[in-house]
């Protein structure tokens, strides 16, 4: 038995070691929103958080997790109330909508320890997760909205 | 769904009642009919009558809005509900949007099958989605009028309710005597000067459950005892299983059930990853057939031969040969195009529940009805008995509307060979190497043009395959054989030669615009130098009377700035191109690195599509259409050793990143009365040759292959 | 082979340093300040020609794995990483950062875990993964063999070490041993670690020559 904490739930889950996370958040403890892209760290549809940092669940051993706090995306905020929720709805930019749960948990990191973002650390920050329907324009658009709005006090 | 009953069948528009849980009138208006068979039309007869209301008015307030069409990121899922909304005057927050089951009555307006593609959505259904809405409030206002006793012209409607001074229903409250009325024959719709919606565009429907992972996709599905499946496939196309060895695999905890499907092996299991580990401890020798000899140099080698010679004729005017030997110059020019993989970011998957003489299907499909056909006749059912229900689509692009049903066949085989319920769910590696490309092509053209260098005579051979659901490959040579330029081409053949190659293609975003454009664009440019005059005068010369050509052209070359000067380093290109019935012209404004490599900065866009019923939704399109085509453009190749893909994931196909994105895409919608078009396509042609001809530009160098991101252009 | 008495003065600097090479006894400090490497050789130096062939030829072996892909890939001319053994630049486009550990969402420990993940094409692990830092890039990339013997020695460019520092970053550091558990589809450097460990202990212990070229 391993035991996490996923949204600041517990979850006792009884998975080999080496299994990723990403598979045991999806089909083990049944939270959906993490996506499976390519399986080899490549896309980013998996990425949520460990410890507040952006890991890529994918290729991430569930042994490593133990003890450690796992955000996903359903607990990026309850009612889409994050700076980045509310930016991303403001930009319009999802499209087919499924590499966006990655996105923001990547840009939930970069807003984290930018709060000013520019163009160029968006880059930086954000090259690790693919959009094939190419709504990067809007993702840029909507970081730099969430950043004004984080300014105005809506970060949390 | 509910039981239906009271149902009028011959009725334009359809009224019925749910029984249980209050009353629900439906509107159905009737599909396409009459058109000769399809090969989608896989319909045998008549089918029972399965619920297949547009548009639902419950009495506790909900409208339901069931679209015909898939939602795959292009947006329909907002604008058909946009345009129900347009004429039924309901209250936003009680709208409920759905894909529609998989029925005959959910047919595409021109094509007959339901599906969605070709940029077609749009256009195809602005009547029919207009009229479901305009239908419930005509009758919603007549059930009032008739509780009220007053005339309907005394009612007005607004935010779900229907209004007479100081009376109020709201719709919930009149949907059940609403049912009960005769249907309707005349639906008038509202004029353009009343439209609230259309024209200015609302934000997207589907957006608020896209950003806290509450879309569910198909592979998102999850019900008590459902197992996942992933199957090892032949390493090349058309193999065998010669033999397997499971034992090792049966052994990996969790795993349930091994079985051999037509196309490889299945390993089924409790969770995917488990079910991996499965195939990984799999022992499987493959019989690898005749395709182990396909191999992207030899093939290349091949389509050059046959472009030697005229190849089937496609267009033609005037008398070629004569003409070309009274050319002052000539050009020729060898293109090449190489295998595309979609590449959805959602992995293809399919879930496949049977139960008895029942099947109930989850995956995400672009045409729902032709998976249905296909595994009802694996299942041996018929096919009102499998139930489609289609999930968000994790991207489309073409992929997931193929008339081979591959992934719903494969997994209806597992589920057939298994009898269990199953999630078969591809690996990203079998979505590269497991088939369906947009097909590799080779285009030669030779160009004889007269003193002033303007075209005399145009010869034109392509090589490459014809798509599945192609049987005319018209896609081969579209936006050639039908280029607006020929107009101005006094002598001109264009020929095809569709080889036979055993490597599934499929149409892929923009069809054969994606190598056809490329084509024609960057000999325009080059037919422009060569008479010495600017590429957008040169372009006009040939588009005269073709106004709305000129027109995204002209708007294209003023926003951009055509012609002005740019930051040092940075060069201009220019491309137009029409294709599913809209027209784009787009400038890209490039520059090359220190390594010599392509960096794209901007790309302006002026599109006209008629119509532009959601702007926003226009300009995500071309967003989408800049950056999808710029994958193509500068990465993306799948090529063939040994009958095997050489490419696996997305480390060796190579997709647009953000960081490799134009910093600005700017988009003019260009004001349009002329007939609808489509807009998740027509802006991706240009992309390509607009980038290289602002590469010509900064470098004097022609690019005749895609991909070119990885060259270096100042060697 | 015998080892004589000899002192090298390096003049031109601030700092006089004299190394004494007493033989049997190899104590001795180093420092070379940049752009002087060229003028290792002053007047006066006397040279033992056997040590510094040995030394040099020993740099060519350790050049040559320093230079393979998995050194150099880490090691790159720019701030983002290579990858594989054509070295081509990280898909993903991570850059260094600041502390070597990548930037934001791209932190190098994002995806390469405590070790190599297996499979094909999946990152490899360390439990302690980045790039030099942005204030001591240590470049390969690029690098002739005796600009990068020269940047090794420098204290300047190699996060101050000592040429004792080095030989035992080189036997003990986690992350250069990591090169030889590549991980699937990975070659390891073209020596054995053992090989590579012994030819740095010559490279320095014989002199710590650049190589002519």
């Amino acid at each position: 038995m391993i035991q996490l904490t996923v949204n600041q739930k517990k979850y006792d889950v009884d998975v080999p070691e080496d299994m990723p996370l990403l598979w045991v958040i999806r089909d083990v403890i049944g939270l959906t929103g993490t996506k499976y892209g390519c399986g080899i760290a490549q896309c980013g549809a998996c990425t949520i958080h460990l410890n507040g940092e952006a890991i890529k669940s994918c290729i991430t051993p569930v042994s490593k997790a133990a003890g450690k706090n796992i955000t996903t995306i359903e607990g990026l905020s309850p009612d889409n109330s994050h700076p980045l929720q509310i930016a991303w709805l403001e930009a319009d930019t999802p499209q087919c909508g499924y590499c966006q749960s990655g996105q923001l948990m990547a840009a939930a990191v970069l807003l984290k320890e930018k709060p000013n973002p520019t163009d160029e650390d968006i880059d930086d920050a954000m090259s690790g997760n693919i959009c094939r329907c190419g709504t990067y324009p809007r993702i840029r658009k909507a970081i730099h909205i969430a950043a004004g709005l984080q300014k105005q006090g809506g970060n949390k | 769904m509910k039981n239906l009953k009271n149902i009028s069948r011959r009725s334009f528009i359809r009224t019925s009642g749910l029984v249980g849980g209050g009353l629900i009138i439906s509107f159905m208006i009737p599909a396409y009919s009459g058109r000769k068979r399809t090969i989608f039309d896989n319909d045998e007869g008549e089918s029972v009558f399965i619920p297949n209301a547009f548009l639902q008015v419950g009495s506790d307030n909900t409208i339901k809005v069931l679209l015909a069409h898939t939602e795959m990121g292009q947006g329909i899922w907002t604008t058909l509900t946009m345009l129900i909304a347009e004429e039924l005057d309901a209250d936003w927050k009680n709208i409920i949007v759905e894909h529609a089951p998989a029925d005959k009555a959910y047919g595409h307006t021109a094509w007959g099958i339901q599906a969605t593609g070709g940029s077609s959505t749009t256009w195809s259904e602005f009547d029919r989605y207009r009229k479901a809405g305009a239908a419930a409030r005509i009758l919603l206002v007549q059930a009032a009028a008739k509780k009220w006793g007053l005339p309907a012209s005394a009612c007005k409607t607004e935010n779900g309710f229907v209004f007479s001074g100081n009376k109020k229903l709201s719709y919930g409250q009149l949907a059940d005597s609403a049912a009960t009325l005769p249907p309707l024959t005349d639906i008038p719709l509202r004029t353009k000067e009343q439209w609230k919606y259309i024209g200015k565009g609302i934000k997207r429907l589907d957006a608020p459950a896209k950003v806290n992972g509450k879309a569910l996709f198909g592979i998102d599905v999850q019900f008590e005892g459902l197992l996942t499946a992933v199957v090892a496939h032949p390493p090349v196309f058309g193999g065998k299983v010669k033999s397997f060895d499971d034992s090792k695999t049966k052994l990996v905890k969790g795993v349930v059930q091994v079985v051999k499907i037509p196309n490889g092996i299945a390993v089924i299991a409790q969770n995917f990853w488990t079910a991996l580990q499965g195939k990984k401890a799999l022992q499987v020798e493959w019989d690898p057939g005749e395709n182990i000899n396909v191999d992207s140099i030899t093939q290349l080698a091949n389509f050059k031969k046959l472009a030697d010679t005229d190849g089937k004729s496609v267009a033609k005017a005037g008398d070629v040969p004569t003409a070309m030997k009274q050319a002052a110059k000539i050009i020729e020019a060898e293109y090449t195009f190489p295998y595309l993989a979609h590449a959805t970011m959602e992995p293809l998957n399919c879930t496949i529940k049977v139960d008895g003489d029942k099947c109930d299907i989850w995956t995400g499909t672009q045409a729902p009805g032709m998976e249905q056909a296909a595994a009802a006749k694996i299942l041996g059912l018929k096919q009102e008995q499998v139930k489609v229900h289609t999930m968000f689509l994790g991207g489309g692009f073409g992929r997931r509307g193929n008339p081979d049903t591959d992934f719903v066949s494969e997994a209806a085989q597992i589920a057939k060979a298994s009898g269990k319920p199953i999630k078969m769910v591809w690996t990203r590696e079998d979505d590269m190497q497991a088939a369906y490309y947009r097909p590799s092509f080779l285009h030669r053209a030779t160009i004889g043009t007269d003193t002033n260098g303007m075209p005399l005579a145009w010869h034109h051979i392509a090589v490459g395959q014809t798509l599945v659901g192609d049987p005319e490959a018209g896609a081969s040579t579209e936006g050639i054989s039908d280029s607006p330029y020929l107009n101005a081409i006094p002598n001109y053949y264009v020929g095809l030669h569709s080889p036979k190659i055993n490597i599934p293609v499929l149409w892929f975003r923009s069809v054969g615009n994606t190598h056809t454009a490329f084509v024609m664009e960057t000999l325009m440019d080059e037919l422009a130098h060569n008479a010495g005059k600017d590429p957008v005068e040169y372009r006009r010369r040939l588009l005269k009377g073709k106004e709305r050509n000129l027109k995204v052209l002209n708007t294209v070359a003023e926003k951009a700035g055509w012609g002005k000067p740019l930051p040092k380093g940075h060069f201009h290109g220019v491309a137009m191109h029409e294709s599913f019935g809209s027209y784009a012209a787009e400038v890209a404004e490039v520059s090359l690195d220190e390594n010599g490599l392509v960096k794209v900065h901007k790309v302006t866009i002026a599109i006209d599509c008629g119509l532009a019923v959601n702007p926003d939704g226009i300009k995500a399109q071309m967003e989408s259409c800049v950056n999808f085509g710029l994958s193509a453009t500068l990465y993306s190749v799948i090529s063939f050793k040994n009958g095997v893909v050489q490419q696996t994931n997305f480390d060796d196909y190579r997709v647009l990143r953000l960081n490799e994105s134009p910093a600005e895409i700017e988009v003019h919608i260009v004001e349009s009365t002329e007939k609808m078009g489509g807009i998740g396509e027509p802006g991706m042609p240009p992309v390509a040759p607009a980038v290289a001809n602002a590469v010509f530009a900064a470098c004097g160098k022609r690019i005749r292959q895609l991909p070119f991101g990885e060259i270096n252009f100042k060697a | 082979m015998t080892k004589k008495y000899f002192t090298i003065i390096l003049a031109g600097q601030k700092n006089i340093i004299v190394l004494l090479m007493v033989m049997g006894i190899y104590s001795f400090t180093a420092s070379f300040k940049k752009n002087n490497h060229t003028n290792l050789c002053p007047a006066g130096m006397l040279i033992n020609e056997t040590d510094s062939l040995v030394s040099k030829k020993a740099f060519l072996e350790v050049y040559k794995v320093l230079m393979s892909p998995r050194c150099m890939n880490c090691h790159p001319s720019g701030d983002v990483p290579l990858v594989g053994e054509d070295s081509h630049l990280h898909g993903q486009r991570v850059k260094r950062g600041e502390d070597g550990r990548g930037m934001y969402a791209s932190k190098c420990a994002n995806c390469h875990m405590d070790k190599n993940t297996p499979g094909l094409n999946k990152p490899p692990g360390n439990p302690d993964w980045h790039m030099p830092p942005a204030n001591m890039k240590m470049i390969f990339q690029g690098r002739a063999a005796r600009e990068l013997a020269a940047q090794l020695l420098d204290t300047a460019e190699n996060g101050n070490k000592t040429i004792e520092d080095l030989k035992n970053y080189i036997a003990n550091n986690g992350l250069v041993a990591g090169a030889w558990n590549p991980g699937e589809g990975r070659n390891p450097p073209p020596l054995s670690y053992e090989e590579f460990t012994k030819q740095f202990r010559l490279w320095i212990d014989n002199g710590a020559f650049l190589p002519d070229r």
